[in-house]
């Protein structure tokens, strides 16, 4: 299928801050694709040039097949944007930012406005003055579900919903991929890039770690082995994949990569191997190695 | 009660750390302008007998009486130097002090920063009292300032003070004003249009009472920019007048204390209606309009009171001195060549610089909407950047239009009322709309700014500021030509005087147009700034 979001190489600078360096992402059609990061990874900047609110300075894109900067106006007509800070205007009640927003996006269904109206308990005629920041971002949800559109950009869309509400937005967000549309979810919640996502993009310092699905980044992940064995094999650091060996009298453990698991075993069970655990890592372990190493990720 | 007021002192400094370039600019603006525009005027008239000359043209000439107020004493020269900069100086105090106290006040807590603060140990009446703080000694060392800077172009010293004093409790009184409007309302903006509201209507109060009677009438002392001219610097320096700004402020400043101790943080004392469930809104130009229209009419109505006001007083206006010298001294006054409209054109010219700022707020909601985040939230929807941009100059274009025609038919009205000649009427709305290219050469300049500069927007304050005064008192520094050129002001055609000319309306047009092309170009063209 083709990609939806087409990031290659993308270059944003702010003076001389680099807020992207070099960023690629892709995002299939039909995919809920979270976009993982620490605060201020880009995960913001990386939304607002694919809206075509800020301009690349290097780097190729597309956003539906289209540039995002040039052919700006069309594309938002298949798009709904949630911002990960709603601003709505103090004088307005909730429902008029509702009609207005969707209209400008080309017309809202009614039905499925009432519907998530309903469903996040939003009161519609309350002044946007008076909403907390859950409100307002659930006024900005709702006028995004309710827009027919095939592709949703959100930017850390739970951050001001109480639990109940997150379990409806990720109700909403399986119906919504049920329909085909495509989610491009930025978070740094992992549980609900784990609820919610097909794939994942890691960024940081502007740049994409690593991407794929949950599974393949667990792969990419080391693995913890604990082993008790008869005898201390001397080589077991020189081996290749093998990091962080310490013993402990008899007990032995290692962090591995999947590529050195094998020979790792075997020479485990030359040494004689009495007790085995092997751990996978947590998808914590898998982010934090990216958010706290060096340059090298 | 002292936990009322923990924190002040922080906040004080808070508030002069980021105004710190603002305010030293404002002061020092305001001194330079008093010692210009008294060194010029001992340079203009040295003797006595031309002083005196000087001075009686001013009081028999209706127009600069309505306007700036008479000369109190004809034989000083600190009199006669200062009687423009008097009420029209102390009535920009007052509007430079509302902005700084609603600024630190109800603007800080519409945009929940005062929430942040008020989590610690900080009283409730601390940003009220901070605001307070700073205004009032802001206010104070603008007027020692000022009276400095006359004492050193030569004037005498307790005059100096007096005039010096004036602005200052000028700056108090409505900065305490303020204070009041500022717990009223919820919303900043709204605020702050109660107490400019306050200032035009004392500015007019003394206007009709100084034409009314030479001395000023009891319609001037309701005014608290009246009672700057009745301190009468370098006229009998009479300092008890100071004792009626003082006691306003005294009784402001506990009213707002009271207000603000007993509503909660965010509250007014109008509370928010529910709105619709349902919006009708569906284009960013309804936007716009809902946006804007309460201010637009808001001036409407201020320009339509201002005229008919003005231009009732316009059969009393009488007594032109018609001697060579005295059309000569008009004319260094920035009047026009036609004596017998002098009158009505210096009023068009004055409503020509006030709805020039009119323009410029309303196109600065472009640059409050992208700061709000609201552009953010509308250009991720299927609308241009050129559509939206245009919605919000459409207004503050055609309001321009819209206020100064509303403002030239009440002038005309009001003359028909009071001469029963209703040949004026159209005249003068037509008459008035030849100072609109002016105001939109300055909407242009926005707009171009905004487009390129987006951070330098608030410069435009300055640059009408600057327009302002170029204008007013070029003429009397005996400023170079190419100086008064910038003013865009000075190109308006000085109507409804018979033989003003209407070249520059040509060149105004077109560099309004320049520059909005301009800034379209840019706006195109750069990153969108979010909050």
């Amino acid at each position: 299928m083709a990609a939806v979001i087409d990031v290659q190489g993308v270059v944003k600078r702010f003076g001389s801050t680099i807020a992207l360096d070099g960023l690629d992402l892709q995002v299939e059609a039909g995919e809920v694709h979270a976009f993982l990061g620490p605060n201020g990874a880009g995960k913001t900047t990386t939304l607002r040039v694919l809206l075509g609110q800020l301009r690349i300075d290097a780097g190729h894109m597309t956003l539906l097949g289209r540039d995002p900067w040039a052919d700006a106006v069309e594309l938002h007509k298949d798009l709904a944007y949630v911002p990960g800070e709603v601003n709505l205007w103090p004088q307005l009640s909730g429902g008029e930012v509702i009609d207005l927003l969707g209209r400008l996006r080309g017309g809202l269904d009614p039905k499925r406005r009432q519907r998530y109206v309903d469903l996040f308990e939003l009161d519609p005629t309350k002044k946007a003055r008076t909403y907390s920041k859950g409100n307002r971002q659930k006024v900005a949800l709702v006028a995004a579900l309710a827009s027919d559109v095939p592709l949703l950009l959100l930017d850390e869309p739970t951050s001001g919903l109480d639990p109940l509400m997150d379990a409806r937005f990720r109700q909403c967000m399986h119906e919504y991929r049920e329909t085909g549309g495509t989610v491009l979810l930025s978070s740094h919640i992992l549980s609900e890039a784990e609820a919610l996502s097909d794939r994942v993009t890691i960024i940081r310092s502007g740049r994409a770690m690593e991407s794929g699905s949950l599974a393949q980044l667990r792969h990419l992940a080391r693995t913890k082995v604990v082993a008790t064995v008869e005898r201390m094999p001397d080589a077991l650091a020189e081996l290749p994949g093998v990091h962080e060996v310490t013993v402990d009298g008899q007990q032995v453990s290692c962090q591995v990569d999947p590529a050195g698991m094998p020979a790792l075993l075997s020479v485990l069970a030359d040494a004689g191997v009495q007790a085995l655990s092997s751990q996978q890592p947590t998808l914590e372990e898998v982010f934090l190695r990216h958010y706290q190493g060096g340059e090298d990720g | 009660m002292a936990d009322s007021f923990a924190g002040t002192g922080a906040l004080v400094r808070l508030a002069l750390r980021r105004d710190r370039l603002l305010l030293t600019l404002w002061i020092l603006g305001f001194a330079g302008m008093a010692g210009f525009s008294a060194a010029a005027t001992v340079g203009l008239y040295p003797d006595e007998g031309s002083r005196v000359q000087a001075a009686e043209i001013v009081n028999a000439t209706g127009a600069l009486v309505a306007l700036y107020g008479p000369v109190y004493d004809p034989t000083s020269v600190g009199a006669l130097s200062l009687f423009k900069l008097t009420a029209f100086g102390a009535a920009i105090t007052a509007v430079l002090f509302v902005f700084v106290v609603i600024r630190h006040t109800r603007a800080e807590e519409e945009a929940g920063r005062l929430e942040l603060l008020g989590a610690g140990r900080l009283g409730r009446l601390a940003a009220l009292s901070a605001a307070l703080i700073v205004a009032f000694g802001a206010s104070l060392v603008l007027g020692v300032a000022s009276a400095g800077s006359l004492i050193a172009a030569g004037l005498p010293v307790a005059g100096s003070f007096a005039f010096g004093l004036g602005w200052a409790f000028t700056g108090i009184a409505f900065a305490s004003l303020a204070g009041v409007t500022a717990q009223v309302t919820t919303g900043a903006r709204a605020g702050r249009s109660l107490a400019l509201i306050a200032v035009a209507v004392a500015y007019a109060l003394r206007a009709v009472g100084d034409v009314a009677s030479g001395g000023g009438n009891w319609l001037s002392w309701l005014s608290p920019i009246g009672w700057m001219q009745q301190v009468r610097a370098y006229a009998g320096d009479r300092w008890w007048v100071l004792l009626l700004p003082t006691a306003m402020a005294a009784v402001c400043v506990p009213v707002a204390m009271v207000l603000r101790s007993r509503r909660d943080l965010g509250a007014g004392l109008l509370t928010d209606r529910a709105g619709p469930s349902q919006g009708k809104l569906s284009s960013v130009s309804g936007l716009a309009w809902r946006l804007q229209r309460t201010v637009l009419i808001s001036w409407a109505v201020g320009f339509a009171a201002f005229g008919f006001l003005l231009g009732s007083i316009s059969d009393s206006v009488t007594g032109f001195l018609d001697s060579p010298q005295a059309a000569e001294y008009l004319q260094k006054l920035g009047g026009t060549d036609a004596l017998a409209d002098a009158f009505l054109a210096a009023e068009l010219a004055i409503m020509g610089v006030l709805v020039a700022a009119y323009g410029i707020e309303a196109a600065s909601r472009l640059h409050g909407e992208e700061e709000d985040g609201h552009a953010e939230v509308l250009l991720a929807t299927s609308v241009s950047r050129g559509r939206w941009a245009a919605s919000h100059l459409v207004i503050a274009l055609m309001g321009v239009a819209g206020v100064l025609f509303v403002g030239g038919l009440a002038v005309g009205l009001g003359a028909w009322v009071a001469t029963g000649d209703a040949g004026q009427v159209g005249a003068l709305a037509v008459a008035a709309l030849s100072k609109v290219p002016a105001a939109w050469v300055l909407t242009g300049l926005l707009f171009l700014l905004f487009g390129w500069l987006p951070r330098a927007v608030p410069v435009i304050w300055g640059v009408f500021a600057v327009a302002v005064v170029v204008g007013e008192f070029g003429p009397l520094w005996d400023a170079p030509q190419w100086v008064m050129n910038l003013s865009p002001f000075v190109h308006s055609p000085g109507l409804p005087a018979p033989n003003a000319s209407l070249v520059g309306l040509v060149p105004l047009t077109l560099t309004a147009v320049v520059l909005l092309g301009l800034g379209f170009v840019g706006w195109r063209r750069r990153d969108l700034t979010t909050p």
